[in-house]
Formats: structure tokens, C-alpha cells, sequence
């Protein structure tokens, strides 16, 4: 049962103890190459004549997911010797072998009316046994796609022994028009870059929206009061307001308070910006640095006790950590270079960040004390780190010399740099949760 | 042609850009570089204002291209110039001239920091040009202060030359008090 699992988790050995086969999968960027785990996802079995419509559909997501995680390879259908024609009926474990297949994924579908239900099994072709229980889902045929993502989260998460962050969705800002003046709309998509929709017109410039840790609600910076003002949007229905006034003050920079009830901000008066925190129920905005200097792109740790965020106090933009109600900030970024835009890993562990240095742009992630500092990517200018949900991938604004920005990903350990497809110039990133 | 009289041409060019421009981007409350509507269609009032012959001292026409309407900063820095103060001084003798003009002063960072550092960035240089204009004499009262950030470049190409002018704070005359 736990073969793939030992398996995955003796490729990545160099860093992994023996006895920690119940730890999670771990890469690092010291790592020698890591083969991705063969794996086979025949299409999904139609149960009724209504489910044949999405057998292709939802294999060649999950398949998708998979690969795209750059940890698994998939063995094409056209290579398959054996077809899936049942979901219950017993596997023959020696033809998947034969091709190498080490996982093996079957599904099946079934629709009445708008309603489907999917359902799939994961097998350990080399042991010949079933990896965890059969898995169903139940949903309308809107929410297709979503349904092959919690599988592929399903298989992610039993395989590698973490969660998994297919079934998520990215805000970000769409861009258009010419470089001196584009037009920036706030839009949402599913991870992998597919149903786009837009939240706002485009009509103000908006810029660096971030996501609640629910899901439910997005802040960002919106000039349609010819100012930077900081506005709360629920998605649900895209209702917004403006939200932190401060009279004859700019704010930008918003972030949530892991509990949704605050905000944390940045807030320039009289040319100065301090960090603000604002209580969303009460309205009430309360400073928490006070320095002469720039501090903004402030991030809550998961917990909410800290406050990372980047500062030029020392003469160049470094990255700080504070209590989260304001006081002492500790220097954690010591490197060459300037340190911006750090973000809490969710899991706690990591600060993702960018840093410049010698004409180049990096993203990058230290631990929260600033140690054990690792570049993941280098190019003209890439900036803005969002973690995803299990805090195994960054997405992050690239933009070629001369040319447009385009969202990419890539894994904490440096590999699998990708890009993500969006309708058109795309920046800003920011990964909501794992939804329920 | 030397540098300082390709960027005087320039800069005309802009201005006169901004003047043909139909959105009257720097009429009522819009910015010499034509954002100050970046708001967008919130704020459609649109009002107009003469900006005269550049050859007349007390036109708008003659700040803008004669004085000139911006300065210009080094790499992370809002400390103005001695060329910065000496155009700054021209805006405020020329303020203080007219008193009747509101003025809105525009910071803008270049695209090589990060968004929300460039934000602040480009409201320190603001404030740094309003603090100069209102020792000049200039009210604060007739200020008031945007940043842009690095979101709206005066010139587009990837490189230092255009990096080097998009470093600026804009004087804008927005209109009457």
C-alpha cells in the first residue's frame, strides 16, 4: 500500500532520513534530478449515456495536473495495452507493468440532468494493490473541471503525502492597451488558467490584489478615486468598497489578517509610509511602524502572530519581521542586493520574496529568519511571489526586456518553472485556498 | 543636438501631445502626462483651460515647456537635484505669479522595483517637490499629491534611457482654484 509513497520518497533520498517515509515529500534545490513517477490515466468510464461526454474531458485534466506538477509523467493512452471498460472489475496489474506504469488512475462519470458525480480509484501497479479508498464526487456539470482537480488533488495528496492545490483559483490583473497607459482589471481563474472571469471594468487602474485565507474575499489598490485606495471586493456577488481611509493619505498594499477580520496596509502621508493595521469590523486604523522611512508590502504569518515586510530604513529595501501589533522589527534579509515583497509560506515555514541585485530579479524563499536563503528563478524583472495552498509552488509576474508581463510558477525547489496560460498580459498573482 | 536640448524637444513633444489629447487629460484635475484620469470614468467631469502661447510668461503653455513641468530622480532616491531645484524654483516664481492655478504633482517610480515599493517611492518624490514648491512660497493649500508607482511610464522601451525619465515628479496645473 505505501509502495508508490516509498518510492516517490526514495527518489528525493539525498535529504529524507529512511526512517521519515511518513514525512512529506521533500525537494530541494540541492537535489540531484528527480525522475517523475510514470503514471497512467486511462479515460473515465462512462456510466450513463450522459457521462460520455466527459470521459476524455476529465482524464485529460487530471492528467494535466499531474504532469504539470513536473513530480509525475504520464504514460499516453495511446501506450496503454489494457482499457479500462469497468470501474469495479479487477485490475490486470501485468499489462500496466509492461509499460512501466507505476500509478495507475481509473475513474468513472455519471450524469443526470446537470448533476454528475465522478468517482476514481488510485493502484500501485507494483505492489497490485489499491492506494487508499474509492473516491466519489457529486456536483452539476458547470463544475466539471473542478471535479477532476479534487481528484487530482486526491492522487497528489496520497502519493506525495501533502495536500494538493489544483482545485484553487488566482486573482490577478489582466492588462491591456499600450505600456504608458494601460488599462488593469481585476480577474479570477482556476489555477491551471482556465475559466477566466473579470471583477472589474477597467475603467480604474488596479493593482495587487491578495486573496482571503477563505477565498471569499479579495483587497487591493484601486485608482478610481484618482488616488491609491485600498478596496475590499467579496467575490461572491463583486461587490466593493473602498475600505482604511485616512484622510489625505494614499493606501495600497493591502493584506489579510489570517482571520479575514483585518487588514494590514501601507499608508503614505505627507510623502512617509508607515504599515497600518485596520479592523474591517470597527473601521478603526491603529499604526504599527512609524519611521521616516518606506515600509509596505507587508504579509501576515499563518498564524498571525508576525508581520514580514520590507523596509529602505537601512538605505536599500530589506526584509523585516515584527510582532503583528507593531513594535521592534527584527532585519532578517542580509544578502547582496535589495529584499522585496516577502509572503508567509501557508505551512509557516518559508518567506517567499524578490530580490534585485546586478540588473536581475529573483524570486526566492529563506526561511523566516532570514537563513538558508535560495534563489528559485533569475530574469529581467520577476517580482511578486503568491504561494500556493500547500506552499510547494510560487506564482510570480515575469516580464521579459521589451516585453509584455506574463504570470509563471515555479516549485520551492527551483524546478518546473512554467507558464501559466492567461487570455492575455497578466501580473499580479495572488493563489487562493484549496476550496472545500 | 546635446541631451539636454533632445530632452527639451522631447518634453515639448509631450506637452503638446498631452494638449492635442481628447480626453483633456490635463484639464480638470487630469495630470501633465494625461493619468490624472487614470480613475477613469468616475470622474468624467471634464473642464477646460486655456494653455496660451509658450511665448507668454504667465500661460500654462510656458510652465509646461519653457519652466518645465517635471524633475527627475536617481535610482531609489526623492532627494531633488540641483538641476531639479532650479527648474522647481522657475514652477514656483511662476506659481506664485498665478495664483489662481491648482496644482497636482505626480510621483512616478521607473519598472525596475516592485510594485508596491514604487508606489511608496513615487509618493515620497511627490511630497519632496511639494515640500520644495511650498519653502518657494507656493500654499500647500493649492497641492495636493498622486503616486503612480511604476504604472505609468513617460517612455516604454526596457532600457536606461527611458528608466532615467520615468524617474520624475509632474507638476500639473489642474485647473482654477
Amino acid at each position: 500500500m505505501t509502495r508508490l509513497f516509498l518510492f516517490l520518497a526514495a527518489l528525493v533520498l539525498p535529504l529524507v532520513p529512511l526512517s521519515a517515509t511518513a514525512q512529506p515529500l521533500r525537494l530541494q534545490i540541492t537535489e540531484g534530478v528527480i525522475e517523475p513517477m510514470p503514471f497512467a490515466m486511462p479515460a473515465f468510464v462512462a456510466e450513463d449515456q450522459g457521462g460520455a461526454q466527459f470521459t476524455d474531458a476529465l482524464a485529460r485534466v487530471v492528467a494535466a495536473n499531474l504532469t504539470n506538477t513536473g513530480l509525475f509523467r504520464e504514460v499516453p493512452p495511446q501506450a496503454h495495452i489494457a482499457r479500462i471498460t469497468s470501474f469495479d472489475a479487477g485490475i490486470g496489474f501485468a499489462e500496466w507493468r509492461a509499460i512501466n506504469v507505476q500509478a495507475l488512475i481509473t475513474g468513472a462519470v455519471s450524469v443526470q440532468g446537470n448533476r454528475m458525480s465522478v468517482k476514481f480509484r488510485l493502484f500501485d501497479v507494483l505492489s497490485g494493490q489499491q492506494m487508499g479508498q474509492g473516491l466519489q464526487f457529486a456536483g452539476t456539470t458547470d463544475s466539471w473541471r473542478r471535479m477532476a482537480h479534487k481528484v487530482s488533488d486526491a492522487v497528489y495528496s496520497r502519493i506525495t503525502g501533502e495536500s494538493g492545490y489544483f482545485d484553487s483559483r488566482v486573482v490577478f490583473v489582466s492588462e491591456s492597451g499600450p505600456r504608458g497607459n494601460r488599462t488593469k482589471r481585476l480577474a479570477i481563474m482556476d489555477q491551471d488558467g482556465e475559466n477566466v472571469q473579470f471583477l472589474t471594468d477597467g475603467r480604474a487602474l488596479v493593482i495587487a490584489p491578495r486573496v482571503s485565507a477563505t477565498g471569499e474575499r479579495v483587497v487591493y489598490t484601486t485608482y478610481e478615486t484618482g488616488s491609491p485606495r485600498v478596496a475590499l471586493m467579496t467575490l461572491s456577488n463583486a461587490q466593493r468598497q473602498l475600505v482604511g481611509d485616512i484622510p489625505g493619505a494614499m493606501t495600497f498594499s493591502p493584506r489579510f489578517a489570517p482571520d479575514g477580520a483585518g487588514l494590514v496596509l501601507s499608508a503614505s502621508i505627507n510623502g512617509n509610509t508607515d504599515l497600518y493595521r485596520l479592523d474591517l469590523g470597527s473601521g478603526r486604523m491603529q499604526a504599527l511602524t512609524n519611521s521616516p522611512s518606506i515600509a509596505t508590502a507587508p504579509s501576515f504569518s499563518p498564524d498571525g502572530r508576525f508581520i514580514a515586510f520590507e523596509s529602505d530604513r537601512s538605505g536599500t529595501s530589506q526584509i523585516y519581521v515584527m510582532s503583528s501589533g507593531g513594535g521592534d522589527a527584527r532585519r532578517i534579509s542580509f544578502g547582496q542586493g535589495r529584499y522585496s515583497t516577502p509572503v508567509w509560506s501557508p505551512r509557516g515555514d518559508l518567506i517567499a520574496f524578490t530580490k534585485s541585485n546586478a540588473g536581475r530579479f529573483h524570486i526566492g524563499v529563506m526561511r523566516t529568519d532570514g537563513s538558508e536563503e535560495r534563489l528559485l528563478t533569475a530574469s529581467f524583472l520577476d517580482e511578486g511571489p503568491s504561494w500556493a495552498p500547500n506552499g510547494r509552488v510560487v506564482m510570480f509576474t515575469r516580464e521579459a526586456q521589451g516585453g509584455d508581463p506574463a504570470l509563471y510558477s515555479v516549485d520551492i525547489s527551483g524546478r518546473n518553472l512554467r507558464q501559466v496560460p492567461t487570455p492575455g498580459p497578466a501580473s499580479d498573482p495572488a493563489w487562493g485556498p484549496l476550496l472545500p | 543636438m546635446n541631451l539636454t536640448s533632445k530632452l527639451t524637444l522631447a518634453l515639448a513633444l509631450v506637452a503638446l501631445a498631452a494638449c492635442n489629447n481628447p480626453r483633456g487629460g490635463m484639464f480638470g484635475g487630469g495630470g501633465a502626462d494625461g493619468f490624472g484620469d487614470a480613475g477613469g470614468g468616475f470622474n468624467d467631469g471634464i473642464s477646460s483651460m486655456a494653455l496660451g502661447d509658450p511665448n507668454d510668461p504667465r500661460s500654462v503653455a510656458h510652465f509646461n515647456q519653457r519652466i518645465g513641468d517635471r524633475v527627475f530622480f536617481t535610482v531609489d532616491s526623492s532627494t531633488l537635484t540641483q538641476e531639479g531645484r532650479n527648474i522647481l524654483n522657475g514652477q514656483a516664481q511662476w506659481l506664485n505669479a498665478n495664483p489662481q492655478f491648482a496644482i497636482l504633482i505626480e510621483g512616478h517610480a521607473d519598472e525596475r522595483g516592485t510594485r508596491e515599493y514604487n508606489v511608496a517611492l513615487g509618493a515620497t518624490r511627490a511630497n519632496a517637490v511639494q515640500q520644495y514648491l511650498m519653502s518657494q512660497g507656493v500654499s500647500g493649500s493649492r497641492m495636493r499629491t498622486v503616486s503612480y508607482g511604476k504604472e505609468r511610464p513617460i517612455e516604454a522601451c526596457a532600457e536606461q534611457r527611458c528608466w532615467d525619465v520615468n524617474r520624475r515628479a509632474v507638476t500639473a496645473i489642474s485647473g482654477n482654484i
